[in-house]
């Protein structure tokens, strides 16, 4: 078991480095002055707490969208609708937050929960064409992004949109749903703290609960888990309204932590970054966190250096294109691993007996 | 006699780390038919796959009519003459026998279209040089196992094979078709063919081979002239120890009926009845072995019984409560088992951990959860002393299963389905391709329980252990009871083939027993 951990890990860091070692060639290819530009990437999100804040910023809505695909990925349904839950939820907390007034403290957490309950309502749709007609839910999924998309658009310009407001937007949010700050000369919000909450729940949902085990042996091998007696309907079921809520709250977080109205009018993005967030982490909910900061810092360090200079930003879509399909290539390394595991195996060989152990 | 073929030193390991072949030297003469022999997970299958090209050795050489080769691909392997009928049948169903003889090597009209009398030309005249009679019209999908095992026999020919590589060719066969498989074989190595023949049953060896090596955990143990050697010898060599794969066992005593089946029947998506009308009961304590060629409704039936499959006409009654219509999970609160005949599909998870895999019909229990939390602990706890019960060899519960050979991981299933205190249990397959050590456990255990009062029905194509095992016996011809037996120790061998075959059929009255009747 640690073997394969090393082993995965050694994969991780190998497609890190080359897709880093492709960006530096890039760089050092289209700029005058590649030192600076480097720099300014490597480092810039380190020059200064407001830059650092901006990495936390943008790692707190990947965690969410992250944990919302390992849930599903990790059940083997590769339902992509973390980006269209991520969005009804920042709707369905603008929604709230402006049909009803509650108090502070308990007004963001029912507007959170609402976000929720938008997003799982959202893939539950997916979920139940699955679950019943076995319609495949990756197309389904996508379809419903956009569906989302739209339906949140009509809601906000139909109920929620100020007249006032020189572009689309929505009412100003009322003072008491908002997020605090958490760190001075940054606009880190208290969202870092329910991310962190979520990673530790789902984790808990995934290893520590029934549930989570028969999710997890549906994602193994659903035949296996068929004729164990796991009612395999309802984890295709829940598994995905349960990626859709966390979407879901993921959007209502970001939207209350970061933003003074509702100004989306197109998708942001989240849901395809936590993809990428979910396939680096392995699934791995606890790995989650770290792979969301690692892809915020590459893209607050790409956008730091194609401020100052010729470099532009877009080389982090290069980068992460090449780390995925190193992460996901099962054949890399797998030469260095088969001779790991012969040179392990014949060197203790006991050889009386004629006996291999096998097992 | 002069050697055709020589392996050297051959070592292979699997991803998964398994020493299938280390150091293997083998080698073989023209003409001969040599048998390769080990027990089930030695490594003849992989020492012979290797041999044609499937997978590549991590050290060692093949030397071929003198020459070192490479063989990296099958397609090699078949251009040097060499030959292999696998242990499960690569033919296409829906395909007549012709097609299905020369795919790959399709004879062309103008170089474009497929010349389908050519073809059949093609087949009749291997068919006659070798005189393996087939009739190359007929399709595949009809056709029993004997037959196409001859037209994967004749497949290799045709392709112009000097040695033939058969991969347990009895394991699916009845006695009579196994007989006349002998017969054909003999008259193969007359016509010069060499013939390298896997198997463990020691009977056949002595009657057809000339020499034999002997596989046991990936090392060669020896080459021997089949003449010089005593089946006691033999299985000594193969497993390190005496065997008696004989199982003690007293009479039953059965008590009520646990289970039973009245009129069921399944229809497959063509409407055909795969499984017809079939009605028994099996009562406690009692041991009811289902013999049969596989693929005669056998399948159907245990996945009825355990809810897999919904019946479509018919009733199941277990301890008298019908669960013609129950869920898995609800046949399973029934107290019932299940082994599966394939381990890697439905009973094991295989990327999963060996405790995972251990508790997959209890982990909802309420000792084993305590509110919403599972406690973990205690799950931990049983899996670890489910692991020394069975002797599970392993590293610890957080093994993965795919490390482990065969006949443990039929272990981690068999302590999963054995220790949720069963009334009932299907067990389909049980032993298959397992050792002898793994085999003999099973088995013991399965006798074990009956004495505790388990009611078993055992389905499984090996027909030492139907008749062993056995107290009650069933046979199934195309989704009918074929025959029945109150005593399955007074079952002779040939005849119980006769039944499977469908030569013969027990008229209903004389089946009554099967109902208790
Ligand atoms: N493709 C494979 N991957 C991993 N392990 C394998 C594979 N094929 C066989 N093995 C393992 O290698 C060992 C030898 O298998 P095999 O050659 O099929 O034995 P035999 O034919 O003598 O029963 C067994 O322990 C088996 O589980
Ligand atoms: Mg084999």
């Amino acid at each position: 078991m640690n073997k394969k951990i090393l082993f995965e890990a050694m994969r991780t860091l190998v497609a890190i480095g080359v897709a880093l070692l492709l960006a530096f060639i890039i760089i050092f290819t289209v700029s005058e002055d590649p030192g600076y530009a480097l720099q300014r990437f490597l480092l810039g999100p380190l020059s200064s707490l407001r830059n650092f804040g901006n990495v936390l910023e943008m790692a707190i809505p990947l965690v969410f969208t992250g944990l919302a695909i390992s849930v599903m990925f990790t059940a083997k349904q590769f339902n992509l609708g973390a980006e269209g839950g991520f969005f009804i939820g920042a709707v369905g907390a603008t929604a709230l937050a402006l049909s009803f007034e509650l108090p502070p403290i308990i007004m963001p957490i029912v507007a959170i929960l609402c976000g929720g309950i938008a997003g799982g309502l959202g893939n539950a749709i997916p979920a139940l064409l699955k679950s019943k007609l076995d319609a495949s839910e990756l197309v389904s999924s996508l379809m419903m992004n956009y569906i989302l998309f739209w339906l949140g658009i009509f809601i906000i310009n139909n109920y929620f949109r100020d007249a006032q407001a020189g572009a689309m937007a929505s009412h100003r949010l009322p003072e008491q749903v908002k997020l605090i700050r958490v760190l001075e000369g940054t606009r880190v919000h208290f969202g870092i703290f329910i991310a962190l909450l979520m990673v530790i729940l789902v984790y808990l949902f995934l290893y520590r609960s029934r549930w989570g085990y028969a999710l997890r042996m549906v994602g193994l091998n659903i035949r296996f888990a068929e004729y164990s007696g796991i009612n395999t309907k309802s984890v295709v079921l829940y598994s995905q309204i349960i990626g859709g809520i966390i979407a879901g709250m993921g959007g209502a977080v970001e939207l209350l932590g970061m933003y003074t109205r509702f100004t989306w009018f197109q998708l942001p993005g989240y849901g395809w970054d936590g993809i990428i967030v979910a396939i680096m982490a392995r699934n791995n909910p606890l790995l989650i966190p770290v792979f969301a900061f690692f892809l915020g810092y590459l893209r607050i360090g790409a956008d730091l250096m194609s401020r100052v200079t010729d470099v532009p930003s877009e080389v982090v879509a290069i980068i992460q294109g090449i780390m995925i399909m190193l992460v996901t290539a099962e054949r890399l390394l797998a030469g260095w691993r088969h001779r790991m595991i012969v040179k392990e195996k014949m060197q203790n060989q006991p050889i009386d007996e004629g006996g291999v152990q096998n097992g | 006699m002069d050697e055709i073929l020589s392996m050297k030193g051959i070592t292979k390991v699997y991803p998964n780390g398994i020493v299938a072949n280390k150091e293997v030297d083998f080698s073989v003469q023209k003409g001969e038919i040599h048998a390769i022999m080990g027990e089930n997970g030695a490594g003849k299958s992989t020492l012979m796959k290797i041999l044609f090209g499937m997978e590549q050795p991590e050290e060692g050489e093949i030397h071929y009519k003198g020459k070192k080769v490479t063989l990296n691909s099958p397609s090699v392997a078949i251009d040097y003459g060499i030959g292999m009928v696998h242990q499960h049948f690569m033919l296409v169903p829906s395909l007549t026998v012709a097609e299905n003889m020369v795919l790959g090597i399709e004879p062309k009209r103008n170089n474009v279209f497929f010349d389908f009398d050519k073809a059949v030309r093609m087949v009749e005249e291997v068919s006659k040089t070798y005189n393996l009679d087939i009739d190359p019209n007929a399709v595949v999908l009809d056709l029993a196992v004997g037959k196409k095992q001859k037209i994967e026999i004749l497949k290799a020919l045709l392709r112009g094979a000097e040695i033939l590589i058969l991969d347990e060719p009895t394991a699916v066969l009845t006695p009579q078709e196994t007989k006349e498989l002998f017969e054909e074989l003999i008259n193969l190595k007359n016509k010069g063919l060499t013939i390298i023949f896997i198997s463990h049953k020691l009977k056949e060896i002595k009657q057809i081979t000339d020499r034999l090596t002997i596989l046991r955990n990936g090392r060669s143990m020896g080459v021997y002239d089949t003449k010089d050697i005593s089946e006691q010898e033999i299985s000594r060599l193969m497993v390190g120890r005496d065997v008696i794969l004989t199982v003690n066992k007293t009479d039953a005593i059965p008590g009520d009926t646990v289970l039973k089946i009245e009129d069921l029947s399944f229809y497959d998506k063509g409407n055909k009845p795969v499984v017809k009308d079939l009605s028994f009961r099996l009562r406690k304590g009692e041991i009811l072995g289902i013999a049969g060629v596989e693929g005669n409704g056998q399948g159907e039936l245990v996945e009825m019984i355990t809810g897999l499959k919904k019946a479509s006409k018919g009733k199941i009654f277990i301890n008298d409560q019908e669960a013609t219509k129950l869920s898995v999970k609800n046949i399973r609160n029934l107290k019932t088992s299940h082994i599966p005949e394939d381990r890697m599909v439905y009973g094991v998870a295989a990327e999963g951990t060996i405790g995972e895999n251990l508790i997959s019909d209890r982990y909802d229990y309420p000792v084993y959860n305590t509110g919403l939390i599972q406690r973990v602990k205690d799950l931990v706890q049983k899996s670890n002393e489910l692991i020394d019960d069975y002797s599970i060899k392993c590293d610890g519960h957080t093994q993965q299963v795919n490390m482990l050979s065969g006949g443990n991981i039929q272990k981690v299933v068999v302590a999963r389905e054995f220790s949720s205190d069963p009334e009932l249990i299907i067990a389909d397959q049980p032993t298959r391709g397992i050792d002898v050590g793994s085999t003999e456990f099973i088995r013991n255990k399965l006798v074990e329980l009956r004495d505790e009062g388990t009611a078993i029905l055992l389905v499984s194509a090996d027909l030492n252990e139907v008749m062993e095992l056995s107290d009650s016996l069933m046979v199934m011809y195309e989704g009918e009871m074929a025959a029945y037996f109150e005593d399955a120790s007074k079952v002779d061998e040939m005849e119980l083939g006769m039944y499977m075959l469908g030569l013969k059929k027990m008229e209903v009255k004389e089946m009554g027993g099967a109902l208790g009747e």
